[in-house]
């Protein structure tokens, strides 16, 4: 994406500025879910295998199934009371 | 995000709609970072072992824990805040 060069006058066509966001949210949601990706990988491996054999079992693929889960479900819980606790805030200051 | 710091940075330059619409795209993505950072905190402090679903007790730890680790912070900038006035008034 090149953002340097803007046309004259600073306006975009309305088609370039729907593009632009829709690439901008895209990536933003890939990084987003990159992110969540990586830390749920090590906190679950962290959780669930505690000694690594030749294969995952049966029992630590259950356990990583549910760590995911669990781990999901936190994030959301953690947005959820951050997102609250930061509206409280600003209406405290306002 | 660190990444929007190469943007033209004259405001004649940018479309005003994009303007503001990466600026809340940049808060919206600091916003999430910041739940990652919490969620992984709070996940070590408060998840022993994975069960079937978050119990209550879980779910009081955890929204403690992120309520908690805002106070901390800004606690700690408060205080870190009169810390560099004390030592400006010393100078």
């Amino acid at each position: 994406m090149d953002f340097s060069t803007p046309p004259a006058g600073g306006r975009m066509d309305a088609a370039t500025r729907d593009n632009l966001m829709t690439q901008v949210r895209q990536q933003i949601a890939l990084a987003n879910a990159q992110e969540l990706l990586q830390r749920m990988s090590e906190k679950c491996y962290k959780k669930c295998i505690v000694k690594p054999g030749t294969t995952l079992d049966n029992s630590e693929q259950k356990c990583i199934a549910m760590c995911m889960d669990r781990y999901m479900d936190t994030w959301n819980l953690v947005s959820r009371v951050y997102s609250q606790r930061l509206q409280r805030e600003s209406n405290r200051l306002s | 995000m660190s990444s929007f710091d190469s943007l033209p940075s004259s405001k004649d330059d940018v479309d005003p709609e994009v303007a503001s619409f990466l600026q809340m795209e940049s808060q919206k993505a600091e916003l999430q970072a910041q739940v990652h950072k919490l969620a992984d905190v709070c996940w070590e402090q408060c998840i022993d072992r994975p069960r079937d679903k978050l119990d209550s007790k879980t779910e009081t730890c955890v929204s403690n824990c992120v309520e908690r680790f805002i106070d901390t912070s800004l606690t700690i900038a408060t205080r870190f805040q009169k810390l560099l006035q004390g030592a400006a008034a010393n100078m």
